[in-house]
C-alpha cells in the first residue's frame, strides 16, 4: 500500500503559505512515492483559491468549509483533524506560531509520535524515521528516530527544505467537511477575540529592495547612525533582529524574522546579526546576503553568500565611504 | 489561583560554543555551568505577579535528577512558594510525551487553576505543554506574550504570532499556557535569595509516588529518541572576502554593483 | 559719661520697658529654635547605625579645613569668594549680635566692650564685615535673582526654582547688616550732634556712610532708628535663627557636625549594616536602603546639610549626558521626604512606602556610575556613592534589577566573569601569536609562585580589544625585571563593580575566591593595570599583599632607570592624560601616570579642563559597560570634545574600560584618523628601549 502522508496548510487571504510547498518535499523524503495530500480548512472562496492553489502540487486536497474557521482555532483544528485522518496516519504541520499551538497537543489526541522543528528527513526503515533536528540554538544537529507504527506528527522548519517547483500534481480536492463536523463543530474552552497588529512603523521593510540590517553586533543605540548611513548611500532601508527591538534601538516593524516581518529583498546586508533560525525565517525570495560578523562561527556565514569577518562598527563606515566615493 | 509552572535544567549555552563529545554520544558537558531555562524564568515571574495580584499560590515542578534541585529553589527564590521534584532512574531518557506524562500524573493529585511552561527549552521542541494539555483536555496557548485575568474562570492572552501580531484569545479555567519571553520583566535572585531557601523542604516524588507505571515514562516509553549529535557541515556557506580591509571594501563594492546594490 | 542715645535696655516701648522684649525675643527664639532642632534630630535616632566617633584629631581638622576653612569654596571662584565673603563677616558678626543681644538687657554692656583695645579692633572689624557682607549679599542677590547661573536651576521633573528661597535668606542678612548699620550709625550720629568725643566709624564702612546721612536727623528721630533698628534686628536675627533648619541653609549649622563626621575610608564603599560581621550578611532579613528609615543617621544628617549649591549635579557626568540622576537632588529630595513626614507640628507620618517609586526611580539610582565627581565637589563632604550602593543594594535584594544587567550578574556568578566566558580561557591572551614566543607568562598558585602578581581582571583577560593592554603590561614588567606571574582560572572578577551595583552577596564570594588564590599563590604584592581591580583590591579586601597600579610601578622603574623610553615615535602628535575615576579621585593617584607620560622624550602633553579630581568619567567600567542608561549623549563623547578643544591627538588612559569606552566614542563621534586611545602601558610599552 503506498503510504499517505498528510501536509496541514496554512494559508492567509486566499494564498498558501510558502511552507505548503515546502512540506511537499519533506514529504517525499519520508517516502518518494507517498501520496501526499494537503489539508486545507477555512471558509469562502480564501478556501477555495487555497485549494486550487495547493492542488498543482499535492495529489488531493481535502477541505475542510466552515464559517467559524476564517481564523483558524488550533484547537478547533486538532479536533477536525483526529476526525478526519486515517489511524496511524503521519502528517505535517509548518513549525510556525500555529504549528507549535496545534502539533504537540495533535500528536497526543492521535497517540502518535512528535517530531518537532525536523530540519531534515533521511527516510524510513520499518515504521523507524530517521530525521535531523538542531539543538542549543542551532549550535549542533542530532539524528532523531521517530517510531511510527502508530503514526506521526512532524512539524518542519520554515526554509528547511526547498519548496516543489514541479507544479502539475493535478491534486483532486475532495471535500471532508461532513466527517470533520461530525458530532458537530468542536467545542472549545478557547475563544478567539481577534488580532492586535503590530504597530505599523513609518517604513514598510516588506517592500523594500535592499535592506540593511542590524544585530547586536551594534551594542548601542548611539552607534545606529552608521547603519541608516550606509542604508543611504546604498539606497536601502533599514532593519534588523529581536535583540535590536527588545533593547528598543529600533522599532518593532523594522524587525526581521518569524516573530518580525518577513522581507523579500534583492539585497540583504546583515550587519552584526548571528543569524538565528528565527531571523532567517523572515528573509525569503532567495536575496543576495552580505554577512558582517566579528565572529566567524556565526551562523548567518552558513547562509550568506558573501562575507565580511570584521567587526560592524569599523567596517561598516568604510565602506559606506568608499559607496559614497564612487557616485 | 493556583498556579503550576514547569521548568527545566538547561545547560547555559549563552556566551560559550556547544561541542559535540568524541564519540558524538552527548555534548561536551565538562566546561558547562547550568541554569533555569529562560523561558521558564519569564513563566514563573508571570505566575508570581499574578499571585500578587489575585491570590493563591505559586507552585514549581521539574523532572530531572537530584542536581535539578539547584533551579527549583533559585524559582522558589524568586517568588514560588512551593517547589517539587520528579526524580526517578526510570524517567531518564524520556521523551516530551514521558516527560508530559509524569508531569500530568503530579497535576492531578493537585487542583492547579492554570499550569504555565516555557515556550521552549534547550532542545528547542516546545512540546511538553502542548502535550500536558492534550492529556488533561484542558485548553491550551502557546507563545503566551501577554496574560490578564478575567475572573477565577476565564483569562485573557495574547499570542505572539507571524508578523510580530498578537492573537487575542480568551480561554477557560483550569488551562495550560506556554510563555514566551518578553511577557515581563523578570526579578533578579542573587545568591542571597537562594541560600534563604536553602532550607525549603522540596518534596522529591518518584514513579512510584506518581503511580506511574516504569514502561509508560523514560526509555522504555520513547516514541522518539535522540541517536547522536553532531556539527552539521556548514554547506557551501558563503564566500568570506579575505584580505586588507581596503581590498574587502573594493571586492564587496564590486558585488553590490553587479547586483543593483548602490543606487 | 552718658550716652547721646537711651539703649534698648533703658527704653520704653508702648510703654512698657524695652527690657522685657529685649529679654522674650532671645528666649523665645532660642525656646524655638530647640523645638524645631529636636524635632529634626528625631529621625537620626532611630536611623541605622553609622559608627564615626574616632580619629577625632583628624575629623577635628577636617571641620577646620573644610567647614571653618572653606577649603573647596574656591573651586567655584565668584561663588566662593562671595560665599567666603559672607560666612567670614558673618563669623565675626556673630559675637557682634550676641553682644548686641546682650545690650538690650544691660545698657552698660556695649560700652564695657567696645571701650577695650580689643573692642576697638574688633569695632573696625565688624565694620567692615557688615559693609563686605551687605555688599556680598547685594550682588549674589543680582547673581540669583537677575543672572541665575544654570546650575541652580530646577529641572521640572524636581519640583520648582529654589530662587525664592535664596534671595529671603540673602535679604534676611540685608536686613541684619543694615540694622545693625543703622542701630551703630544713629548713636553714632547723635554723638556727633551732642559733640561727644567719640569713636567715628571706619571711614568708607556702611556704618559711616550711613552716620553721614543720619547727621542731618532730629535726635528725636535718630532715637527711634536706634530703637527700631535694634529691636528689627534681634527680631529678624531670632527669626533667622529659626529659619534655618527650614531648608537649605540648615548648612549653617550642620556643616560642622558633617564636616566631622566626613567619611574616612575613601575608595571602599560601607557595609550592608555596620557591625554586621561578612559571616552574618545571610541572617539579615532585609539589605541595602529601602525604607526611609534605613540610610544611616549620617546619611540623613547629609540630606539636611545639602545647600543646594548644585555643584555636585554641575560636575555630575550623568546628570551632563541626561541621564535622569543629578546628585543634588537625591539630597533635596530626601530632605524634603523627611520634613514632610516629619512635621514640625503633629505626628511623624507612617510611610512605609518603598524609596523605589516614591522618590527615586530605578534608572535614576542605576544611571550613576560611582566615579565619584560629586563627592570629591561638595563643598559640605556629603556622600552619594554609599547611598547610591545602599539603594542598589536594596533593589538587588527585591529583584529589581534591569535585565541588561541580570545577564552578566548571573555569568559573574556562575563563571566569575561578566560575559559567562569558560574560566580556563582566562589566560588566553598569553597565547598570542607573537607574544607567546617572546614571553612565558607563569601561572602561580599551583606549581610556580612568584615575587609580584599580576592582577589581570576580566575585561583585560576576556575583551580582544582589551588584551593588548595586558600583553603590555606582561612585556613592561619583564623589562624592568619584575619577577611576576597570573593566577589564569583562579582569578575571578575583582567584583569592584559587582559590589557598587549592591550584589554584595556575589561580589562577597568573588572577594573570597579571589583572597584564596591570592593567598596560596604565594605572592608578596599585586600589580594590576585594571583600576577597578586597583580600587577593590586595595579597599574591599582585606589582609592581602600590598596592591600597587602599574602606573606606580612604572614610574618608579623608570627612576630608577630600569626601564628606559625611546624618544617619542610621533612627534606631531599631542598627547593628553585622562585621569580614571577610580585611579585618580578614588585613590589619588594623579601625578605617576603623567610622570610616566612626560619621562618619553620629546613628547608634547596637555592637559584637558577637567582633569584630576575634575576628570569627567568615561561612561563607567565594570557592569557599567553592560547597563543601558536612559541618556541623551554618551560620556565619551563629551570626554573626547574636551580632549579635541585643547588640541590633543591622542588620549591616554591607564584603564581598560576608559579605553573601551574612549575608542567607541572616538568612532561614533566620526574622529577616527583625528583623534586615538592608548593605555597607558601600552604607550610606555611601544617606546621601551630594549634591552
Amino acid at each position: 500500500m503506498v503510504r499517505q502522508v498528510f501536509a496541514y496548510i496554512v494559508h492567509k487571504k486566499g494564498v498558501a503559505n510558502d511552507t505548503a510547498f515546502e512540506m511537499v518535499t519533506a514529504a517525499k523524503r519520508i517516502e518518494p512515492d507517498a501520496s501526499i495530500i494537503a489539508i486545507v480548512a477555512g471558509t469562502g472562496d480564501d478556501l477555495n483559491m487555497v485549494c486550487n492553489e495547493v492542488a498543482s502540487s499535492y495529489q488531493e486536497v481535502w477541505k475542510i468549509d466552515n464559517e467559524a474557521l476564517s481564523y483558524p482555532n488550533s484547537e478547533v483544528i486538532r479536533t477536525l483533524l483526529v476526525r478526519i485522518l486515517p489511524e496511524q496516519g503521519i502528517v505535517i504541520i509548518p513549525h510556525d506560531t500555529f504549528g507549535m499551538d496545534l502539533a504537540p497537543g495533535l500528536s497526543i489526541k492521535l497517540n502518535a509520535a512528535y517530531l518537532p522543528d525536523a530540519v531534515d528527513i533521511d527516510g524510513v526503515d520499518e515504521n523507524r524515521l530517521k530525521a535531523v533536528r538542531q539543538e542549543y540554538s542551532g549550535q549542533v544537529s542530532t539524528h532523531i528516530v521517530c517510531d511510527i507504527s502508530g503514526g506521526a506528527v512532524i512539524t518542519t522548519r520554515s526554509g528547511s527544505f526547498k519548496a516543489v517547483e514541479t507544479k502539475r500534481a493535478g491534486g483532486q480536492i475532495f471535500d471532508k467537511t461532513a466527517q470533520a463536523m461530525e458530532g458537530g463543530f468542536p467545542e472549545t474552552g478557547r475563544r478567539f477575540i481577534g488580532v492586535i497588529e503590530a504597530e505599523v512603523g513609518d517604513v514598510d521593510i516588506t517592500k523594500s529592495e535592499i535592506l540593511v540590517s542590524v544585530g547586536r553586533g551594534v551594542e548601542d543605540k548611539d552607534n545606529l547612525g552608521i547603519v541608516f548611513d550606509l542604508a543611504k548611500a546604498m539606497g536601502g532601508d533599514v532593519a534588523c533582529s529581536r535583540p535590536v527591538v527588545d533593547a528598543k534601538w529600533l522599532e518593532k516593524s523594522r524587525q526581521v524574522g518569524t516573530s518580525g516581518k518577513t522581507v523579500k529583498p534583492k539585497i540583504y546586508m546583515a550587519l552584526g546579526i548571528s543569524g538565528s533560525f528565527q531571523h532567517q525565517g523572515g528573509i525569503k525570495g532567495a536575496p543576495f546576503i552580505v554577512a558582517i560578523n566579528k565572529n566567524p562561527k556565526a551562523p548567518i556565514f552558513k547562509v550568506a553568500d558573501v562575507g565580511v569577518v570584521a567587526d560592524m562598527l569599523d567596517f561598516v563606515p568604510e565602506l559606506t565611504d568608499k559607496i559614497n566615493e564612487m557616485k | 489561583m493556583e498556579i503550576l509552572v514547569c521548568i527545566k535544567r538547561v545547560p547555559d549555552t549563552s556566551e560559550n560554543e556547544i561541542n559535540v563529545n568524541r564519540d558524538g554520544t552527548d555534548i561536551e558537558r565538562d566546561d558547562l555551568v547550568y541554569s533555569v531555562n529562560e523561558w521558564d524564568n519569564y513563566a514563573v515571574e508571570e505566575a508570581i505577579q499574578i499571585r500578587d495580584r489575585v491570590g493563591g499560590s505559586v507552585t514549581v515542578v521539574t523532572v530531572g535528577d537530584e542536581e535539578a534541585e539547584e533551579v527549583v529553589r533559585r524559582e522558589m527564590a524568586m517568588g514560588a512558594d512551593k517547589g517539587i521534584l520528579l526524580s526517578d532512574e526510570v524517567f531518564n531518557s524520556s521523551d516530551g510525551r514521558g516527560i508530559a506524562s509524569i508531569i500530568k500524573a503530579e497535576v492531578e493529585k493537585g487542583k492547579y487553576d492554570l499550569i504555565l511552561t516555557g515556550a521552549q527549552a534547550d532542545d528547542g521542541a516546545g512540546q511538553v505543554g502542548g502535550m500536558l494539555a492534550a492529556m488533561l483536555d484542558r485548553p491550551y496557548a502557546s507563545l503566551v506574550t501577554s496574560l490578564e485575568v478575567i475572573d477565577d474562570k476565564k483569562i485573557k492572552v495574547g499570542r505572539e504570532i507571524e508578523g510580530g501580531n498578537l492573537e487575542m484569545l480568551e480561554i477557560d479555567l483550569p488551562c495550560v499556557l506556554s510563555i514566551q519571553t518578553g511577557i515581563n520583566e523578570p526579578r533578579y535572585v542573587g545568591i542571597r535569595g537562594i541560600r534563604k531557601t536553602a532550607s525549603a523542604e522540596i518534596p522529591v516524588y518518584g514513579a512510584e509516588d506518581l503511580g506511574l507505571s516504569p514502561e509508560s515514562v523514560g526509555e522504555s516509553g520513547l516514541k522518539v529518541k535522540r541517536l547522536d549529535y553532531f556539527v552539521p557541515d556548514s554547506g557551501e556557506g558563503a564566500e568570506i572576502l579575505e584580505g586588507s580591509t581596503d581590498e574587502i571594501v573594493e571586492k564587496l563594492v564590486e558585488l553590490l554593483k553587479a547586483r543593483g546594490g548602490i543606487k | 559719661m552718658e550716652p547721646a542715645l537711651i539703649s534698648p535696655a533703658g527704653a520704653y516701648l508702648f510703654d512698657i520697658p524695652a527690657v522685657v522684649f529685649s529679654v522674650l525675643i532671645p528666649v523665645v527664639g532660642t525656646g524655638i529654635f530647640t523645638y524645631i532642632i529636636a524635632k529634626r534630630l528625631a529621625p537620626l535616632f532611630s536611623a541605622a547605625p553609622d559608627p564615626r566617633f574616632d580619629h577625632f584629631k583628624h575629623r577635628f581638622i577636617c571641620v577646620l579645613k573644610y567647614a571653618v576653612g572653606q577649603y573647596r569654596q574656591p573651586r567655584y571662584l565668584l561663588a566662593g569668594i562671595i560665599h567666603i565673603v559672607i560666612f567670614a563677616g558673618f563669623m565675626i558678626l556673630t559675637i557682634h549680635s550676641v553682644s548686641l543681644v546682650l545690650t538690650g538687657i544691660s545698657e552698660g554692656f556695649a560700652a564695657s566692650v567696645s571701650n577695650s583695645i580689643a573692642g576697638h579692633i574688633y569695632g573696625v572689624l565688624k565694620d567692615f564685615a557688615s559693609t563686605f557682607v551687605l555688599l556680598a549679599c547685594v550682588i549674589a542677590i543680582v547673581r540669583r535673582g537677575i543672572f541665575k547661573p544654570k546650575r541652580y536651576s530646577v529641572p521640572p521633573e524636581y519640583g520648582k526654582e529654589h530662587t525664592r528661597e535664596a534671595i529671603f535668606v540673602l535679604m534676611l542678612i540685608s536686613t541684619l547688616m543694615v540694622c545693625d548699620m543703622f542701630f551703630e550709625a544713629s548713636i553714632a550720629a547723635a554723638g556727633i550732634q551732642q559733640g561727644f568725643e567719640i569713636d567715628l566709624h571706619t571711614p568708607g564702612t556702611g556704618t559711616w556712610l550711613v552716620t553721614g546721612i543720619l547727621l542731618a536727623m532730629s535726635p528725636v528721630k535718630l532715637q527711634t532708628i536706634h530703637l527700631v533698628s535694634y529691636f528689627i534686628h534681634d527680631l529678624t536675627f531670632f527669626f533667622f535663627l529659626c529659619f534655618l533648619p527650614m531648608g537649605k541653609h540648615f548648612h549653617v549649622i550642620t556643616s560642622l557636625p558633617n564636616t566631622f563626621f566626613i567619611k574616612l575610608d575613601k575608595g571602599t564603599v560601607k557595609p550592608v549594616i555596620w557591625g554586621i560581621e561578612e559571616e552574618k550578611l545571610d541572617d539579615l532579613d532585609s539589605f541595602g536602603v529601602k525604607r526611609f528609615s534605613d540610610f544611616t543617621w549620617k546619611h540623613m544628617l547629609d540630606f539636611y546639610t545639602c545647600a543646594d549649591c548644585g555643584r555636585c549635579s554641575d560636575q555630575c557626568p550623568a546628570n551632563a549626558v541626561g541621564r535622569p540622576l543629578s546628585p543634588r537632588f537625591i539630597s533635596i529630595k530626601c530632605r524634603d521626604y523627611i520634613f514632610k513626614n516629619h512635621p514640625l507640628f503633629g505626628k511623624t507620618a507612617e510611610n512605609s512606602k518603598n524609596l523605589i517609586g516614591d522618590i527615586f526611580t530605578e534608572d535614576e539610582i542605576w544611571s550613576c556610575t560611582t566615579c565619584g565627581a560629586c563627592e570629591a565637589e561638595c563643598p559640605l563632604m556629603i556622600e552619594y556613592i554609599d547611598k547610591i550602593v545602599d539603594l542598589r543594594r536594596g533593589m538587588v535584594d527585591d529583584g529589581i534589577v534591569p535585565q541588561s544587567l541580570q545577564k552578566p550578574l548571573r555569568a559573574l556568578e556562575k563563571r566569575g566573569n561578566p560575559y559567562g566566558k569558560i574560566e580556563n580561557k582566562r589566560s588566553d591572551w598569553t597565547k598570542e601569536k607573537g607574544f607567546s614566543e617572546k614571553y612565558t607568562v607563569k601561572i602561580i598558585g599551583k606549581k610556580e609562585t612568584a615575587d609580584a602578581l599580576y592582577f589581570v581582571d576580566s575585561i583585560t583577560s576576556f575583551d580582544d580589544g582589551m588584551q593588548e593592554i595586558a600583553r603590555s603590561a606582561a612585556g613592561v614588567l619583564h623589562a624592568a625585571g619584575v619577577d611576576f606571574g597570573i593566577l589564569g582560572s583562579a582569578e575571578k572578577d575583582s567584583g569592584n563593580e559587582v559590589r557598587r551595583f549592591g550584589e554584595e552577596m556575589l561580589f562577597q564570594k568573588l572577594k573570597e575566591q579571589n583572597t584564596e588564590a591570592i593567598l596560596s599563590s604565594g605572592a608578596k604584592r599585586i600589580v594590576t593595570a585594571d583600576p577597578h581591580a586597583f580600587n577593590s583590591l586595595k579597599n574591599d579586601y582585606k589582609n592581602i599583599p600590598q596592591v600597587e597600579h602599574i602606573s606606580q610601578v612604572i614610574a618608579r622603574k623608570i627612576k630608577a632607570g630600569a626601564i628606559r623610553l625611546n624618544g617619542v615615535k610621533d612627534s606631531a602628535a599631542v598627547y593628553t592624560y585622562h585621569d580614571p575615576c577610580y585611579l585618580g579621585r578614588h585613590n589619588g593617584i594623579y601625578s605617576e601616570p603623567r610622570d610616566v607620560i612626560d619621562a618619553i622624550p620629546g613628547i608634547r602633553r596637555v592637559e584637558m579642563h577637567k582633569s584630576r579630581d575634575r576628570s569627567f568619567c568615561c561612561g563607567g567600567g565594570g557592569l557599567m559597560l553592560f547597563y543601558e542608561p536612559v541618556e541623551e549623549k554618551r560620556m565619551g563623547r563629551l570626554r573626547v570634545e574636551m580632549a579635541k578643544e585643547v588640541g590633543a591627538t591622542v588620549i591616554v588612559t591607564a584603564c581598560p574600560y576608559c579605553m573601551a569606552n574612549i575608542e567607541d566614542a572616538i568612532k561614533t563621534s566620526g574622529l577616527e584618523g583625528e583623534m586615538e586611545v592608548i593605555d597607558l602601558v601600552e604607550l610606555v610599552y611601544s617606546h621601551m628601549v630594549e634591552s
